[in-house]
């Protein structure tokens, strides 16, 4: 392994690494979670979107790249990919707006929908390969190959960062913005202003959905950068915990995402220094933290900070 | 005299028709997704009808069959009743895989440690240990819920991730079999200490464990005290509160029964079937629960035979993809499309005249 000439250097070094590689999946499903349940809906089915994203991404990719060129290719993908969890995302806004159906069982079943049609139409793409996305190679100047490997940065998590700070300044200053917080704050209000309450909510979960495809297509695009039905580890599902961590901010998100990420290198970065000991624990640490920080956040007596009102009410 | 018989013919009908409706509108959405899977499989190149045969062929055309399909039914109603309960108090629990895992687990640390005693004493520790851990498991859960206000679905979603960390963690350490070369996998315990057959099949005895189980929690929910208390929370927390009900006794009380029979199926996959804990464990047989307490709308009653008719659309995975070439992500998707559609079918109700109770129109 590169990382041994470093010794116990490693471990920060592989850790930062993996945090940049790892982040931007969990940046834009929770982006897509966040715009969602602004709108006072919940979509627990982005894993679905997330596997369908991956799965589409990968497919187009691979389909494209003699008519497109294996430099448009991919991208393609990743704009197929996007189509494809607004299609996901069409069908729950249609499901969880029916009076009595509740949003978060319609999530569930999403999940199940969305990962059978994604391992369904991915089956023929799990071997072949496609073009990837490219990476911008800041670390050029350096000898190590671990600095190197530490210092490549995917375009795509640049656009979600860029996207944070977009949807922030989307919530706070325009009046497209406002109608969302108006409907998932107080959707009486909102009908009471003449918003379509139906419309904005349905948009905003489609759009959600989007950007959980897009955070899939770059698990199999960039990193890890092949189509597997093991491709996602639970991004998707824990979005929800970490919007509720970001307190519905777009810009904490960005925080929750690096954090999560980061979670998520310290096992495979213990095993490249040959920490080979607790490996499964450490796999769970994603898991571990996200539930803490839920009990920690949580209360039985007040509403969580920031949250939609309409949230959970089934208004 | 003749007048009098048609009254009855046309009033009777019409006071049951309100009773129909719970049974009619799942059913015909389970008739709607068959059809909206028969297009599915259309535009993939197969013959809808002879898929759906070889659907029914495969679950129940035959003795053997049947025995497959009851197989898989039985983990079914014991992982659906890990929603199930707590459902009926209003919490949306989907940690039956978790609780399953460390049932299983649990189970085989039991028959490992006590595999030397009388084989039905070891099958009862066995029992017991895969009840208790996931058991606690779940009531972990419900106490989250209950004292730090934890949102519930998304807690026991995470706590799925964390059990199959720890099952790899054990079987790929402490309990590790060494001479046991395809996938890290426990010690198996004895063969002497697994799960008998019923009279003369390849049905084993989880089976029955199902059916009692779902039947018990039946009458619980239904018929005692402590289930109409479960009901009014669920139907009004706060009124439950002002008439005395202990909210919080009762959330760990549920939620530990709802997770114990999650925990008993994975004993019975271990102790009936695989025999050791490993990766087989994690097929999926939680998640399936969920959907069959949603078709099942949450009545343990109707668990046991929408497990059988889960369990039977689980047992034909294979000829799908064998007689038909179609991937066996085919039965996932026609999982999604049942429970996409009975969700649907939840906003129906009331919607149809028909399902309306009139009184007779005229005095009989």
């Amino acid at each position: 392994m590169e990382t041994e000439a470093l010794g116990w250097w490693g471990i920060p070094l592989a850790v930062i690494a993996g945090t940049l590689r790892g982040s931007a999946p969990f940046l834009f499903v929770s982006l897509g979670e966040c715009l969602t349940e602004k709108s006072g809906k919940i979509n627990l089915g982005l894993e679905g979107s997330l596997l369908m994203g991956a799965m589409s991404a990968y497919a187009i990719s691979f389909l494209t790249q003699n008519t497109a060129g294996s430099v448009v290719a991919p991208w393609l993908g990743v704009l197929v990919a996007g189509f494809a969890g607004l299609a996901l995302g069409g069908i729950h806004a249609f499901l969880a707006q029916q009076p009595r159906v509740n949003d978060v069982a319609v999530g569930i079943a999403m999940i199940i929908f969305g990962s059978g049609m994604a391992f369904y139409l991915g089956k023929p793409f799990i071997q072949p390969a496609a073009p990837r996305l490219p990476a911008f190679e800041l670390g050029n100047w350096s000898s190590s190959p671990a600095i190197q490997a530490a210092l490549k940065l995917s375009p795509l998590l640049l656009l979600g960062i860029l996207l944070a700070f977009v949807m922030h300044w989307f919530f706070r200053s325009t009046r497209w913005g406002l109608f969302v917080r108006a409907v998932g704050d107080n959707p009486d209000a909102a009908r009471a202003m003449g918003i379509s309450v139906p419309k904005v909510r349905a948009l905003c979960i489609m759009a959600g959905s989007f950007l959980a495809a897009v955070g899939g297509a770059y698990l199999s695009l960039y990193y890890p950068g092949s189509w597997t039905e093991r491709i996602s580890s639970g991004q998707g599902l824990m979005a929800v915990a970490l919007v509720i961590f970001a307190k519905w901010n777009p810009l904490q998100c960005l925080l929750a995402a690096f954090l999560f990420g980061g979670a998520q290198a310290i096992g495979p970065a213990l095993q490249s220094v040959g920490v080979q000991s607790n490996y499964y624990l450490w796999n769970a640490a994603p898991y571990v933290l996200t539930l803490g920080i839920m009990i920690l956040t949580s209360s039985p007596r007040r509403t969580l900070a920031g949250m939609p009102g309409a949230l959970g009410t089934g208004k | 005299m003749a007048t009098t018989s048609s009254a009855v013919s046309r009033s009777v009908p019409l006071r049951w028709r309100s009773s129909l409706e719970p049974i009619l509108l799942p059913f015909g959405a389970l008739l709607a997704s068959l059809l909206i899977f028969g297009l599915f499989c259309a535009m993939a190149g197969a013959n809808p009808f002879a898929v759906y045969g070889s659907i029914y062929r495969a679950a129940f055309g035959s003795w053997f069959s049947w025995q497959n399909t009851l197989q898989r039914a039985a983990p079914l109603m014991l992982t659906s009743l890990c929603t199930i309960l707590p459902a009926r108090m209003g919490l949306v629990i989907i940690g039956n895989e978790g609780a399953l895992v460390m049932g299983g687990v649990a189970a085989v640390a039991m028959g490992l440690w006590a595999g030397s005693l009388a084989p039905p004493v070891v099958v009862f520790l066995m029992a017991l240990a895969g009840m208790v851990a996931g058991g606690l498991w779940i009531m972990v859960v419900g106490a989250l819920r209950h004292y730090r206000g934890v949102n519930e679905t998304i807690s026991s979603l995470l706590m799925n991730h964390i059990a199959i960390a720890l099952m790899n963690h054990w079987v790929g350490g402490p309990l590790r079999d060494p001479s046991f070369l395809s996938k890290p996998s426990s010690f198996a315990i004895d063969e002497a200490n697994m799960l008998g057959r019923l009279w003369g099949t390849r049905i084993h005895f989880g089976l029955v464990y199902g059916i009692v189980a779902c039947l018990v929690a039946y009458v619980l929910i239904q018929h005692t005290t402590l289930g109409f208390s479960v009901r009014i929370i669920g139907g009004n927390p706060k009124v439950a509160r002002m008439v005395g009900i202990a909210v919080g006794k009762l959330t760990l009380l549920i939620t530990f029964l709802a997770g114990s029979c999650a925990g008993l199926a994975g004993m019975v996959e271990v102790a009936a079937v695989h025999g050791r804990a490993n990766e087989s464990l994690t097929v999926g047989y939680g998640y399936s629960g969920v959907l069959v307490a949603f078709v099942a709308r949450q009545n343990p009653a109707a668990a046991v035979a929408m497990a059988i008719l889960l369990g039977g659309i689980l047992a034909s995975g294979s000829i799908l993809q064998r007689s038909h070439n179609l991937p066996d992500a085919t039965v996932l998707v026609f999982q999604g499309i049942v429970f996409l559609l009975i969700l649907y079918s939840e906003s129906l109700y009331g919607r149809f005249d028909f399902f309306r109770d009139r009184e007779p129109s005229e005095p009989a």
